[in-house]
């Protein structure tokens, strides 16, 4: 489904800050991307959904190359960071938003809202406020369901554990692993929770200073190692 | 203690993004400044010989108009004056008493500049009376007047918040102007003994010392009481309330759009200023059609006042398409967006926005039917050219704009970007150039066709110009993210 060829972001002051040579996600895959701060997670999303210019190399979304073309689009969405939300807006209107740009009518987006009623906790639907008002982790649970909308055969978290209470990073990972049964939806997770990630993905990769360091399909023993990889 | 946060101070100002704009923009709020100073200033030096020269007592006469000097004061402050709550919160934690904290920041306000520029009134006009031999009773007027002008400063701080106090004052002034404008009923008799008092007698002045006193006591109170988190230091929010304007979904991804911007303006500071300068904009005509200045009487410089009568909204909301999105631009690029109905839907808008003020502008057909075709065909060319050109000059401005303050609205630095200059000019210059040349070649009513004509002329390069924008949206994109990442 997505193909990295010879990916690298180099910055003006020539600080190297990803570099990827070959990398395949399969349709289907759950993939986790772990790393600490600074490792090029955010701007390898960023690079995927052509929010910034690769130095050189290209990705290839469903045969797409996004850096040329914007068909990939329609089956992308994506949540990064609170700059994806419209901060003037209720829940329900962002919904709806998104849900247009994405040909939903509101009756879908009513079905899919509902389902993950329990997921908001009661906090987001009908609070009388607008996203900016919101708390940093209930704007985290709005993003997130946006970017189910209209079903997306990719599906771009960064960070998604991050802010959330308990519970609903449990709800979180219910709600991931559910999606990642669907054999045409790929998702991709970053974190820097090994735990979470190893719990919801079927494949980790870690970057260190942009590069790829690990590459393994999770099993039982994928914690362990991975904990060995960052101790310090 | 002091001199931490006298380094603080420093160095908020130094850093801070105002200042770190481009020396052009620093030049003309600097120039700004110096001609309110000066002004005031030149004021208070010849305002003692104009009054004489009128044959008029010239302090007591500043002493009866006084309170509207006081009122007004009071008004400016509340629109433009800054409240002191901002940076407190990291001081909140630091080891230092929740009294010093309050104390310096009503301390700050102190030196505002809406403090400052009372006393380029002041200080002259209190010179020339000691000069004209007034004696010292003048210098406690003058302190009378400063503890005025401060307990204005604490007053300010006191009633930011509540809006209710404001309108009251406002409709006061409004009240009090009318009934004396119509010899209803005078205040300025009752007000100038006041005033008045502070010169004639030994302890006048003491009435505002004590004001001031007392306005700083309660000002401290209030905000030291207040100084919590979920209190005075509080974000405040609205209440929000989901509009679903489902009578815009017959437009499809046009209607998506519009609904979004529809709220934009309805729901932050940032655009409600711009709706608020493109209604004031409606009224900028009268300078010009009421003949009242003499340098404006003419052909050309009517049409310059038709244009703008109609295309405010036009021009103060298109020249930031598309930096309104900007603190969500990364959304929008990654979604499945078709530029095309973005971009003709922010025209829509602008459409709307002129035809509105067109409409608004009606009265104008008061001084006669001529001058309201003015404003009319200035609306055609508005719509049919000007509306495309301020499109063509904001898609080069990567400026973001914060919707939730007000006060970016005034003095950009976008201002100065040379590209969006070099498309403004023809914006004016072009209808007031048909205009004149119809007018003097044939008769007025040609020139106006003149201009007509070009507007709708202008509709037939609409989707030309449509690809145009799109094309700079597409190679300037990763520029613009970079951009509106930026936080101010």
């Amino acid at each position: 489904m997505i193909h990295v060829h010879n990916l690298s972001k180099t910055y003006n002051n020539g600080v190297r800050v990803l570099h990827i040579n070959h990398l395949e996600i399969p349709k289907g895959q759950s993939f986790g991307l772990v790393g600490n701060n600074g490792a090029g997670k955010t701007t390898f999303f960023s690079l995927l959904l052509d929010l910034i210019q690769p130095t050189t190399g290209h990705i290839e979304n469903n045969n797409v190359q996004v850096n040329t073309s914007e068909a990939w689009k329609p089956f992308t969405a994506a949540f990064i960071d609170e700059s994806f939300l419209i901060g003037y807006l209720t829940a329900e209107e962002y919904f709806y938003f998104i849900g247009d740009l994405r040909g939903q009518n509101k009756a879908d987006v009513d079905a899919l809202l509902a389902k993950h009623e329990e997921f908001f906790n009661g906090e987001i639907l009908n609070s009388k406020k607008y996203l900016r008002d919101l708390s940093k982790g209930n704007m985290k649970k709005v993003g997130i369901i946006a970017t189910l909308i209209g079903n997306p055969e990719v599906i771009i978290l960064d960070e998604p554990f991050a802010n959330l209470d308990p519970t609903t990073v449990n709800r979180l990972k219910k709600i991931i692993k559910e999606l990642a049964t669907d054999p045409n939806r790929t998702i991709l997770v970053s974190s820097h929770d090994l735990v979470h990630t190893v719990e919801v993905c079927n494949r980790i990769v870690a970057l260190h200073l942009g590069e790829v360091v690990k590459d393994i399909q999770t099993s039982p023993e994928t914690l362990k190692e991975l904990e060995a990889f960052f101790a310090v | 203690m002091l001199k931490h946060f006298i380094r603080l101070e420093w160095k908020s100002f130094v850093r801070s993004a105002s200042f770190g704009t481009n020396l052009a923009l620093k030049i003309i709020m600097g120039l700004a400044a110096l001609y309110f100073i000066a002004c005031f200033a030149i004021l208070g030096t010849a305002v003692f010989f104009i009054l004489k020269d009128e044959g008029m007592e010239p302090l007591s006469t500043i002493n009866k108009f006084m309170i509207y000097y006081v009122l007004f004061d009071l008004i400016i402050r509340y629109f433009l004056q800054k409240m002191p709550v901002t940076n407190i919160k990291p001081l909140l934690l630091l080891p230092i008493n929740r009294s010093t904290i309050v104390h310096y920041s009503l301390g700050k306000t102190v030196i505002s500049f809406f403090n400052v520029l009372h006393a380029f009134f002041f200080v002259p006009f209190t010179i020339v009376l000691l000069y004209k031999g007034y004696g010292y009773q003048a210098l406690l007027w003058h302190i009378g007047m400063l503890a005025l002008i401060y307990t204005n400063n604490f007053l300010n701080v006191l009633i930011n918040s509540k809006n209710i106090v404001f309108y009251t004052v406002l409709g006061l002034l409004a009240a009090l102007a009318t009934s004396q404008y119509y010899d209803v009923f005078d205040i300025t008799p009752y007000s100038q003994l006041f005033f008045q008092n502070m010169y004639d007698t030994y302890y006048g002045f003491l009435a505002p010392v004590i004001l001031v006193s007392a306005t700083y006591y309660f000002s401290f109170n209030y905000f030291k009481n207040r100084l919590n988190l979920d209190d005075g230091l509080a974000k405040k929010s609205e209440v929000a309330k989901t509009e679903n304007f489902t009578w815009l979904d017959q437009f499809g991804t046009l209607g998506t759009f519009l609904k979004n911007d529809i709220r934009l303006l309805k729901r932050n500071k940032r655009s409600r200023t711009t709706l608020i300068m493109s209604f004031i904009f409606i009224f900028y005509g009268l300078l010009f059609f009421t003949q009242s200045i003499e340098a404006y009487d003419n052909p050309w410089m009517k049409v310059f006042a038709g244009i703008f009568v109609s295309g405010g909204f036009l021009f103060t909301f298109g020249q930031f398409v598309p930096s309104w999105d900007s603190a969500y631009y990364q959304l929008m690029m990654s979604q499945n967006i078709q530029y095309r109905e973005y971009i003709s839907s922010k025209w829509w808008l602008m459409v709307i926005g002129t035809v509105v003020s067109t409409l608004i502008a009606s009265f104008y057909l008061y001084f006669g039917l001529h001058t309201y075709l003015i404003i009319v065909v200035g609306a055609i060319f508005n719509i049919g050219v000007n509306s495309h050109l301020v499109m063509l000059g904001g898609a080069f401005v990567k400026t973001p704009i914060d919707l939730t303050t007000s006060k970016q609205a005034f003095g950009d630095k976008q201002a100065f970007n040379m590209k969006t200059m070099l498309i403004s000019l023809p914006k004016m210059v072009v209808p007031m150039g048909l205009y004149t040349l119809g007018y003097y070649l044939f008769s007025p009513n040609i020139g106006l066709v003149f201009v007509a004509v070009a507007g709708i002329l202008g509709f037939a390069f609409r989707n030309s110009v449509f690809d145009k924008i799109e094309k700079i949206y597409k190679t300037e994109k990763y520029a613009t993210i970079a951009a509106y990442k930026q936080k101010n």
